[in-house]
């Protein structure tokens, strides 16, 4: 009994320490770092896995990235959980400036959207532009999956539809599917049940179980998909670190940064567009 | 099928090569894991032991409430310690959030109710059989709490391992709280959503082959222990 209650004693007491070393290493490794609220896109599509190496090796600071849609990117720094938002929603970020919770909007670059769907193109919309073949869809009622999620990708297909005359919120049958989930599980679940999908075109690039999907509509104008960076308002949250985080903004719209993003290639192919000089972006 | 032998292969080759991403993702998975059901451990399990020991009113209803909470949703847990460390919440100062900290935090609160109720029901077993001769030796019910967990002792690993397995394999709660950041915050199950999500599913199937030996490593490693330890 005696020695077993030494071995439990002494290892429990190894066990504390052992796990408090754990936290207080894990809490204390990362001074030079910054939280970023941005989107899946950017993750999924495999810019941030290419682009925060060298941040990191140029400015010597940790990026620390939350994938989440658009939407949520946006909640997260409200409530002073981020230090830099990196979305594509213009009218979502504006607002959030105008919120007093953002200090200024930077355009970094843009991509475009694509409309995804199945090779036999049941709809019959290949190659037509993207609000005929929003409203053929409605029309022959054929699959179609919704991020159903805020993400700048689902507030761009909503707008589609608008602009397509369609009210989606009370047109919408059971072909019309909102699935709650990133683009990714978007792209899955299309690529499984042959449906058309609305997507950015650098997850596009870089999702590999494609099945029998292909693009079946692209070039649209109102397919532009442009991305921008904000730094979280310091005077609502003085935990957000502004210098670093302003250091990793000015980094993205120098031009070396800019040079950087124009060179994230995947089959050859270029994924994002840098515009930060375009004051329209 | 196809799928599935190539996840076979990918995780073989993973496990040869066992690169310094993989090394990180692993060691993060045990350390929480291990972290959150350890301080499980040393909470829950007084706690059932003494539920099995103390006579009280309003004891059946702990014991049920502990029992109902083995059912916890993990996303739930998740979103409420989300709420409390995020920098608008109550604990916001402590910065904790999107950190290992939090996910430990997160895991700590699903396992604890897994021990006091496990605890809970072998301690009763004990404390029917040796409970009278304890206090008869003249040690109050305090002082008898410590003996009757030597006597069910190889219950209490088992108690630690469920939560241990609750830990390892959950989620929900952890993706919420911890934000799967690579390199800081990405455990195996997260690795595993993620990459589900950009449509490597066999590289996905092939971690999670990889989470099975780890849990199966644990809990062998653990039993193996405890039969040493206990010498039975």
């Amino acid at each position: 009994m005696n020695r077993w209650l030494r071995l439990s004693r002494a290892s429990a007491i190894a066990g504390l320490v052992a796990a408090t070393t754990f936290l207080s290493g894990q809490a204390f490794a990362q001074d030079k770092s910054i939280v970023i609220a941005s989107t899946t896109s950017t993750q999924d599509s495999g810019l941030f896995g290419y682009l925060l190496p060298i941040v990191k090796q140029k400015l010597g600071i940790e990026v620390k990235v939350l994938a989440q849609g658009t939407g949520q990117a946006l909640d997260t720094a409200r409530r002073g959980d981020a230090d830099v938002v990196f979305v594509h929603a213009k009218s979502a970020e504006e607002k959030f400036l105008a919120e007093g919770f953002g200090v200024k909007r930077y355009p970094v670059m843009y991509n475009d959207f694509i409309l995804i769907g199945p090779k036999d193109d049941p709809a019959g919309i290949k190659g037509k532009d993207i609000l005929t073949a929003l409203q053929t869809i409605k029309a022959k009622a054929a699959p179609f999956i919704s991020r159903g999620d805020r993400s700048g990708t689902n507030i761009a297909e909503l707008a589609l539809w608008k602009e397509a005359g369609v009210d989606i919120a009370n047109d919408k049958g059971p072909w019309y599917k909102e699935i709650g989930q990133g683009m990714g599980a978007a792209l899955n679940m299309a690529s499984a049940s042959n449906a058309y999908v609305l997507s950015d075109r650098g997850t596009w690039l870089a999702f590999q179980n494609r099945g029998d999907l292909l693009i079946v509509v692209e070039g649209d104008k109102r397919l532009f998909n442009q991305y921008g960076v904000m730094l979280v308002n310091p005077a609502k949250y003085p935990s957000v670190k502004k210098d670093l985080g302003q250091q990793f903004i000015d980094f993205l719209i120098s031009p070396e940064g800019q040079k950087i993003i124009a060179g994230y290639k995947i089959n050859g192919q270029q994924l994002f567009y840098p515009n930060a000089n375009d004051p329209n972006a | 099928m196809n799928d599935f032998a190539h996840a076979l292969d990918t995780a073989a080759s993973l496990i040869v090569h066992f690169d310094a991403e993989l090394r990180e993702i692993v060691s993060l998975s045990l350390g929480v894991s291990l972290t959150a059901s350890l301080c499980a451990f040393v909470i829950g399990a007084p706690l059932g032991t003494a539920l099995a020991v103390y006579r009280f009113r309003g004891k059946g209803a702990l014991i049920v409430i502990a029992n109902a909470l083995l059912g916890l949703p993990p996303v739930v847990v998740g979103l409420a310690v989300y709420l409390l460390l995020s920098r608008s919440g109550p604990l916001g100062s402590f910065g904790i959030l999107f950190t290992p900290a939090a996910m430990v935090i997160a895991q700590g609160i699903l396992g604890t109710p897994i021990v006091i109720a496990l605890v809970h029901r072998m301690m009763v077993d004990a404390w029917s059989a040796y409970g009278d001769a304890l206090l008869v030796d003249g040690a109050s019910r305090l002082r008898a709490i410590m003996p009757i967990m030597l006597i069910g002792r190889e219950g209490l690993l088992t108690a630690f391992l469920a939560a241990f397995g609750r830990a390892i394999a959950e989620v929900g709660a952890i993706i919420i709280v911890g934000g799967n950041i690579r390199g800081y915050t990405r455990t195996m199950t997260t690795a595993i959503a993620l990459e589900t999500s950009k449509g490597e599913l066999s590289f996905a199937l092939a971690l999670g082959l990889i989470l099975i030996i780890l849990s199966m490593t644990v809990s062998g490693l653990s039993l193996f222990f405890g039969r040493a330890l206990t010498g039975r």
